[in-house]
């Protein structure tokens, strides 16, 4: 085997420059491969955990068919109470009750429909970000008090600041005309222009009496500190849901349809695109062990004269593929791992990213995320198509008649 | 610049040359012809859902370019109201850079059901305006869409009815501002209901007639915005101008790029993409093909050294190897570009997206998928290949002409 090995070495630099070329495909695949997947498991992660940690959650509990319209009717009785099993049997996650309903937000000046969501001021910052996103004001303290959070932008539509009052109308659960005036007591500001448009948070016992709900509420929400936590909560949390009668538990998927399905549309063109490459390298590794092989046929049909089994030749050529894809792969992860982690300490950026990165809660900096595997995986792909690549010129070996090779003309 | 040799015998010694080794040469083609067909495919599909997009969104502003209340836009009330646009402004617009305008009142409301509320965008609209603009009637799946100006009825977004809980032909309530900062409300009967490429749409406009929303919030012959679409919409310039002109001189008239920024930047991402894809398939491409050149130019060593002292020039070397390379590119980009367009057409009625709907909806895009065959695309393909694969080769061509004659005769 070591003379085998010593062998395939040799011939590798026979013609060193065109081994070289073979293999700088394979580097430059194998970089572009490991930044660009790191690059998009970083932003995939960031728009999961952005958008999630923001306002969702990883996990709600919810009536059955609330997701789908978001009636009023459809909701949790004594949802206090579920909230705080749900507590008792999650210790390790943030978990708060809610309510939501439409109401027309009026200021002294200004009129717009906005949503209004009753939240528990104790728990709440335990599952969303928005309440340590306060640019003015403070959150919600008290249970009974008629205080409101707003976004900015909607503070600057209504033309109100902190201390302001605003009217809210609507219709309460049972179909009752609700009506109730607010002090503005915080503005957040996410970032996110359709948050900050269109939610206020009031108290959700205050709520419950302006909204006619009694004790219901409309979800319980769950936050995570990790996405891997998720199948065990999913599971002490389905047990809550299923004993009480018309409850649904939810993760995240089915929470946010478009978040999961634009993951999956930009992987499927990312995919498509590395495939590409990588079968190009490939027809680059074919071209260049077809031409060793048919050069070398006199050679060949020479060892195997002198007894040397044509399945050793063959394991020949698919060795010395092996050493030329080892080599790519090699340098090409050095390379590509100094790139992205460079790129993960200062961030990455382009043109025109800004826009698209507000509308999937980016910031307008990426920061590609090194893992093993987000870095492993292009080049060990890179790496087989390679070996594959070799096969067929190996395979000729296989049929190689020593006579008619030693004859042969290179 | 053929050297000794006229240019028909060069052509056939490269051609004859190219096919010494069929393999190598099939292997190469096969390789520029999968990457050509991966330039113009990948191209073609992106710059469908971009287009779709483009599109989708500028149906949805309305326009190409539009009028407002300088304070319209921070401020979307009914405050800031413009005049209606009065005969002068018809008539300036009536050049050939505009396709079509309309004027609407547009004002955020609250729509009540008996069983629910919604916060929308209530359009006091034209209805043939709307449809001069791209509102298609065909998107009405129930019921019909507004007779008049002075319509009483209401058409809504097929998911809004079904939020509401309410259907066509029950009333609804619509609460918004007046002027003076009072709640205006009124009843409407819904008589239609529309379908939208992306249901957010479907959720957030509806559609009354202008005067009876005019009416309702105790304003006469004012607007809050004139919407105008033109012919092309890479450039508005021409149509900025002259709506400014035809405008009243406190409006503010805005393109759709400054309305819609996140439109604007994925239409030049998108160009920067396109090229940014090619050029990588491109590199991924040139290490084969300079191999390729590599071994074809050192096994003949000895040849060329027998051509130059039977009299070939270098150059004319030179010529021949870069002749080959030609050849070889030619044939990979014929193949390439038959490829992609028989991979193309066959979808050019639609790839479903059915699945990622929501995601693509995330995006701004739509669940069907046009792919758009654009020429200048396929012939930045093109070029990107010819040129750069020339340059590719001027290297082995050069090494095959700088062999000394003696030295080369006598290798082995």
């Amino acid at each position: 085997m070591t003379l085998l090995l010593r062998m395939a070495w040799r011939n590798l630099w026979r013609h060193a420059r065109r081994t070289w070329l073979t293999v700088t495909a394979m580097i430059f695949s194998n970089v572009l491969l490991v930044f660009m997947i790191a690059l998009q498991f970083g932003t995939y992660d960031m728009m999961i955990n952005n958008t999630l940690r923001a306002f969702s959650g990883h996990l709600q509990i919810q009536a059955e068919g609330y997701q789908e319209n978001q009636r009023i009717r459809s909701s949790i009785p004594s949802i206090a109470d579920l909230a705080r099993d749900t507590r008792g049997a999650l210790p390790s996650v943030g978990v708060s009750a809610r309510a939501a309903a439409f109401a027309l937000a009026s200021s002294e000046e200004r009129s717009y429909g906005i949503q209004v969501i009753g939240v528990e001021p104790e728990y709440e910052p335990t599952v969303s970000t928005l309440p340590g996103l306060l640019a003015h004001g403070r959150f919600l303290k008290d249970e009974m008090v008629p205080e409101i959070v707003i976004g900015a932008v909607m503070a600057r539509n209504l033309k109100v600041t902190v201390g302001d009052e605003i009217t809210l109308l609507g219709s309460g659960r049972d179909g009752s005309f609700a009506a109730a005036v607010m002090t503005v007591v915080g503005i957040f500001d996410t970032g996110m222009a359709e948050m900050d448009r269109s939610i206020a948070e009031v108290p959700l016992p205050f709520f419950q009496e302006v909204f006619a709900m009694q004790d219901h509420g409309h979800q319980v929400v769950m936050a995570l500190n990790d996405l891997d936590a998720l199948p065990a909560a999913t599971a002490a949390v389905l047990p809550l849901a299923d004993a009480r009668e018309g409850l649904v538990a939810l993760d995240w998927v089915a929470l946010n349809p478009g978040l999961k399905q634009a993951i999956q549309a930009d992987m499927s063109s990312a995919w498509f695109m590395y495939g590409v490459l990588i079968v190009l390298v490939a027809f680059s590794v074919l071209n260049t062990q077809l031409m060793s092989v048919l050069e070398r046929t006199r050679e060949f049909g020479v060892i195997s004269a002198l007894g040397v089994r044509p399945r050793r030749l063959a394991a020949l050529v698919m060795l010395e593929t092996t050493l030329m894809a080892l080599l790519g792969l090699l340098i090409g992860l050095a390379l590509g791992w100094l790139v992205t982690v460079y790129f993960h300490q200062a961030g990455f950026t382009y043109p025109g990213m800004e826009q698209a990165a507000e509308r999937f809660n980016l910031p307008s900096r990426i920061y590609p995320s090194v893992t093993f595997s987000s870095i492993l995986l292009g080049p060990s792909v890179v790496f087989g198509f390679c070996l594959l690549a070799s096969i067929y010129p190996a395979l000729r070996l296989l049929r190689l008649r020593p006579v008619d090779a030693m004859r042969t003309v290179a | 610049m053929s050297g000794s040799l006229p240019i028909g015998a060069l052509g056939r010694l490269a051609w004859r040359n190219l096919w010494r080794n069929y393999r190598r040469t099939l292997v190469m083609l096969l390789a520029i012809a999968v990457g050509v067909w991966a330039m113009i495919f990948m191209t073609a599909l992106m710059r469908g859902m971009v287009d779709q997009m483009i599109e989708d969104g500028i149906a949805a502003l309305p326009g190409y370019v539009q009028v407002h209340h300088p304070s319209y836009r921070d401020d979307p009330s009914i405050a800031n109201r413009i005049p209606e646009p009065d005969a002068a402004f018809s008539a300036a617009l009536d050049t050939p850079d505009v396709m079509a305008w309309t004027a609407r009142v547009r004002v955020p409301a609250m729509v009540s059901s008996e069983r629910d509320s919604r916060g929308v965008t209530l359009l006091g609209v034209d209805p043939a305006g709307e449809i001069a603009l791209g509102f298609d009637t065909e998107d009405i799946v129930a019921g019909r869409w507004l007779d008049g100006p002075d319509d009483s009825g209401l058409v809504v977004g097929r998911k809004l009815l079904e939020r509401l809980e309410t259907d066509l032909g029950k009333r609804v309530v619509l609460m918004s501002q007046d002027p003076n900062n009072d709640i205006a409300d009124r009843g409407f009967r819904v008589v239609g209901v529309y379908r939208a490429s992306l249901p957010v749409l479907e959720e957030t406009f509806v559609y009354a007639g202008k005067t009876r929303v005019q009416t309702m919030l105790g304003i006469t012959a004012q607007v809050s915005e004139i919407a105008v679409s033109g012919r092309d919409y890479r450039n508005v310039d021409g149509l900025v101008a002259a709506v400014s002109a035809a405008a009243d001189s406190e409006a503010e008239v805005v393109p759709w790029m400054e309305l819609d920024s996140y439109l604007d930047s994925m239409l030049r991402v998108m160009d920067g993409f396109v090229l940014v894809w090619m050029v990588v398939v491109f590199v991924a491409l040139s290490f084969g093909l300079v191999n390729t050149l590599m071994m074809a130019v050192f096994e003949r060593i000895r040849e060329f050294g027998l051509m130059q002292a039977l009299g070939m020039k270098p150059r004319a070397i030179m010529f021949q190897v870069l002749l080959e390379s030609l050849m070889l590119l030619t044939l990979g980009l014929l193949i390439g570009n038959i490829l992609a367009v028989a991979s193309v057409l066959p979808l050019s009625g639609g790839m479903d997206l059915g699945v990622v709907a929501e995601g693509m909806e995330m995006m701004g895009a739509a669940a069907v998928l046009y792919p758009a065959l654009k020429t200048g695309d396929v012939l930045l393909a093109n070029a990107v290949v010819i040129i750069l694969g020339i340059v590719t080769s001027l290297l082995p061509a050069w090494r095959a002409s700088r062999y000394r004659p003696v030295e080369a005769i006598a290798k082995t």
